[in-house]
């Protein structure tokens, strides 16, 4: 009705008719304007929601896993069985078969499985990383054997989980699906035993990865994290703090230093899994470096970061203000001395927090690890840069990919290992800006 | 000589040569009347000689670092008996690392003929060798650079403007390790797919309708003639991207426009980090959380509604995909609704408007270009993304649009190439290379447009 009137009309429109018309669409604009906040209130709160779900899932899943249950059995450590000659010869005493000695307890405790399947069954109850824990006893006391002590050993991860759901009030069907009934009997005899209990779980803090949940750690995968981001540290923050100083205090603005300044701002978007291609054409098979090493997966995640790094940098050296510059200069400091000397101690904070979070998104990063080789299945915790390892981020996602329904606790808990990294990284990087943040 | 060893003695050499330098320069200035007699000061004298010391070690190290490994690999293969010699490439690798195992000591298999047993001696031989001789020359060549340095130093030498312009051209090759990066990524990448369009045409690569890289073991076997059409995988990218896109922006952008506009200070304060730990969760949880959680109940909630749901289905990729770039589109959109102005809005609010309208008419309009730089970053994130697909999306490649069935992207196919035994002339391993041409070309396309966008937006109200 408006647009036809014309221009001329509206001017002419008296203040009554003007008000009227204002009125009338007044209703409509407001509920618009609610509507629109409205919207904007669910966009945050979904948002917010998101977060809150993520981590509850998570610690849902995961909150068990730090928990493990072991069974106490009374082991008799026979010396008959595992050292026959009784030399105490270390090679003789580590080559024994001390399931044996797990079977016979168990044996003890239930006399009755008789048949060959019922025994089975019965030692299926055990982890059979049992067995090494009491190779260490008798490795580090070989005057135990002969005795009888009672000792507690890892429950397998399927009986596990279902003391854990049981203990939680749930039936334990659920998860039960892999237990027989008799293991069921004897797992809730032995709980009225008072053989059964909830432990703290170390295995899992001390560990490499295994093929067995209940003996899969994560201290093998922090390690290797640990060597490769250290190797990012050293490489990254040096050689970035570099790059800045000179585009920000020396070069003078030409196109070379266009192209090098897009260049770095186009790396920071490149995928990161073109950064692992890179590793792999260049590290790996030009260079000849090992496969899965911290050395190699450190490199490439240093490249990855050095954008980062080199922007944080930059942004740093700019706050420093020109004030500062110009008096070191005035008393007769070399450009460089003034730089050194003056601007790079003031810019310095800048720069720390911009390397830690560039370090804590590359601890986070899996896909370039992947192209390395880190997705090896590695038991053994790696005790150097060049030695073949995994990364936690990696080590979730291979636990992720596990079959075993025990590995879906562990990889919630190795996830919040990794939070609580970064967790400590990122707070780390903000008392460090509010600590000795200075405003000009 | 192990290397740490070597190491710590030319750190060592160093740092006698800067106390040597230093001393050389002060007992200079004694003999000429006092410190003031020198150009620089005495330290200055002491890093250069150090200097001195140190490049040529630091060169050569890098020399022998780059070239050692391949020259000895040379004299071994052409040590090898002449059958052994003459295999095919990928062979002649394989027994290589076999030589390397057996010289490292990481495999006693006892099967293996003789003549490995000696080509790993003569490597292991050899490699003692080289590593002899480069302690010898280094020590050699960073005693004599600091005696050609020592020998330099004279009460009016300009030793601070040698060290400065030798930190200078310290900091200038740092600032160039981004372009040589990006050099690398293009040659190395660009040259093994060059390898692999030999074997493939481009055409068929990039318009071929059917993806199935597994090459047939024997000639005859069905259904793995190998077809490398990518389209189907781009469609699956371009699906899952677009779901999370569809997701992410009108939320994200809702997010910018109430903090920026609505909210309270405090609100803002609090909520705005909360949202960034968003931004700072490992994709790799991400996928775990899509994989383990969205995907079942998207499958559930279709079932209820009774459609078919794949259990890989781009929806649930796509969804948590959505939530990862949440914070990524309302920061940038925020940045760009930052710079709009205040005048504009006060303009709109003197007219009537109300705070939506202003928002609506005024304020988008004039941060358009800069919310679309974020959206454009954001789609080139969303489709080099790969943690998520990788552990959410399928494997099979399937021309289709339909988000509830399972479709692979381009990065789940590069992971599921490259990962696990590979080797290194078949095309399906090279095929990985290409499609990671193709993604470093389109990522770095959509990252130089949103970059130029942003920053033209940006001088436009500064």
């Amino acid at each position: 009705m408006m647009a036809n009137d014309g221009d001329r009309n509206r001017h002419q429109l008296s203040p009554e008719e003007t008000r009227r018309r204002v009125n009338a669409g007044l209703r409509r604009r407001y509920r618009s304007e609610q509507l629109f906040r409205f919207y904007g209130i669910c966009s945050v709160s979904l948002g917010v929601v998101f977060l809150l779900v993520l981590f509850g899932t998570i610690i849902g899943n995961g909150y068990s896993a730090f928990q493990q249950s072991f069974v106490r059995l009374d082991i008799h450590f026979d010396a008959e069985l595992v050292d026959p000659d009784g030399a105490r010869d270390p090679e003789v005493l580590s080559a024994a078969d001390y399931s044996l000695l797990v079977k016979s307890a168990l044996r003890e405790i239930v006399p009755e499985a008789g048949s060959r399947a019922e025994r089975r069954e019965l030692n299926g109850l055990v982890s059979a990383g049992a067995v090494f824990e009491l190779r260490e006893t008798v490795m580090a006391d070989a005057r135990i054997l002969g005795q009888t002590r009672s000792m507690w050993l890892p429950l397998a991860s399927e009986m596990d989980l279902w003391i854990k759901a049981r203990s939680a009030g749930e039936s334990g069907e659920d998860v039960g699906g892999r237990i027989s009934a008799n293991q069921r009997a004897w797992l809730e005899r032995l709980q009225a035993d008072d053989r059964i209990e909830l432990q703290f779980n170390k295995a899992f803090f001390s560990n490499g990865d295994s093929r067995e949940p209940e003996l899969a750690g994560v201290w093998g995968a922090t390690k290797g994290s640990f060597f490769m981001l250290l190797v990012t540290l050293l490489l990254s923050f040096p050689l970035g703090v570099a790059a800045a100083i000179y585009l920000e205090e020396f070069a003078r603005r030409s196109w070379w230093v266009d192209v090098v300044e897009v260049n770095i701002n186009n790396l920071a978007a490149v995928p990161s899994i073109v950064f692992g291609l890179l590793g792999l054409a260049v590290f790996i098979n030009f260079f000849g470096l090992p496969r899965s090493a911290p050395l190699v997966g450190g490199l490439v995640l240093t490249l990855m970061t050095l954008p980062v790094v080199i922007i944080a940098s930059r942004a740093a050296i700019k706050a420093v203000p020109p004030s500062v510059r110009e008096a070191a200069l005035g008393i007769g400091a070399s450009q460089m001395q003034m730089v050194f000397h003056h601007v790079l101690p003031l810019a310095l904070p800048g720069m720390l927090t911009g390397a830690i979070i560039g370090m804590a998104r590359a601890l986070g990063e899996s896909a370039p690890l992947l192209m390395i080789g880190m997705v090896a299945f590695i038991v053994d915790v790696p005790s150097g840069p060049m030695s073949p390892s995994t990364a936690l981020p990696v080590q979730i996602y291979l636990w992720a990919d596990s079959p075993e329904r025990a590995f879906v606790e562990r990889t919630s808990a190795a996830i919040m290992v990794l939070l609580a990294f970064l967790l400590v990284m990122n707070a780390t990087a903000v008392w460090l800006r509010s600590r000795f943040e200075r405003r000009w | 000589m192990r290397l740490p060893t070597l190491l710590l003695i030319l750190a060592a050499t160093v740092l006698a040569a800067y106390f040597l330098g230093r001393q050389r320069a002060l007992s200079l200035a004694r003999q000429t009347g006092g410190i003031r007699s020198l150009h620089s000061l005495p330290k200055y004298y002491g890093y250069y000689a150090a200097l001195g010391a140190l490049l040529p070690g630091i060169a050569l190290l890098l020399m022998w670092a780059a070239f050692s490994e391949s020259l000895i690999t040379a004299r071994v293969v052409a040590s090898l008996p002449e059958v052994l010699r003459n295999q095919p490439e990928a062979q002649l690798g394989l027994t290589l690392n076999d030589i390397r195992n057996l010289a490292g000591g990481q495999m006693y298999d006892e099967s293996r003929s003789a003549e490995f047993a000696v080509a790993a001696d003569l490597y292991n031989s050899l490699r003692d060798a080289s590593r002899k001789i480069l302690a010898g020359l280094i020590i050699a060549l960073s005693f004599s650079g600091f005696a050609l340095a020592w020998f330099q130093l004279r009460p009016q030498f300009r030793a601070r403007n040698r060290v400065e312009a030798a930190f200078r051209s310290v900091l200038v090759l740092a600032s160039l390790l981004a372009i040589v990066t990006t050099i690398g990524i293009l040659l190395s990448v660009s040259f093994e797919a060059l390898r692999f369009f030999r074997q493939v045409p481009v055409s068929e690569f990039l318009f071929g309708l059917n993806w199935s890289p597994q090459t047939a073991i024997r000639a005859d076997q069905v259904g793995s003639s190998g077809a490398f059409g990518a389209v189907p995988l781009f469609v699956g990218t371009l699906l899952i991207s677009g779901i999370a896109l569809l997701v992410s922006v009108p939320i994200g952008l809702m997010i910018a426009i109430y903090l920026s506009e609505y909210a309270r200070p405090r609100l803002r304060r609090i909520v705005k980090p909360v949202l960034e730990v968003l931004a700072g969760i490992p994709t790799v949880v991400y996928g775990y959380f899509a994989a383990l959680t969205v995907a079942p109940v998207i499958r559930l909630a279709g079932q209820q509604l009774g459609l078919e749901v794949a259990s890989e289905a781009a929806l649930g990729a796509g969804l948590v995909m959505g939530i990862m770039i949440i914070p990524f589109v309302s920061s940038l959109s925020d940045d760009a609704i930052n710079a709009v102005p205040q005048a504009m809005r006060d303009g709109s609010f003197a007219l009537g408007a109300t705070r939506s309208e202003t928002i609506k008419r005024v304020v988008l309009p004039a941060a358009l270009p800069g919310i679309v730089g974020g959206v454009l970053l954001a789609a080139s994130r969303a489709i080099g993304e790969t943690m998520i697909v990788v552990m959410a999306a399928g494997l099979s490649a399937r021309l289709s649009f339909n988000p509830l069935e399972s479709v692979t992207t381009v990065t789940v196919q590069i992971v599921t190439l490259l990962v696990g035994d590979q080797e290194f002339d078949s095309p399906k391993t090279l095929a990985a290379f290409a499609l990671g041409l193709m993604l470093f070309i389109v990522t770095l396309i959509l990252n130089i447009i949103a970059l130029h966008v942003v920053r033209r937006y940006r001088e436009q109200y500064e």
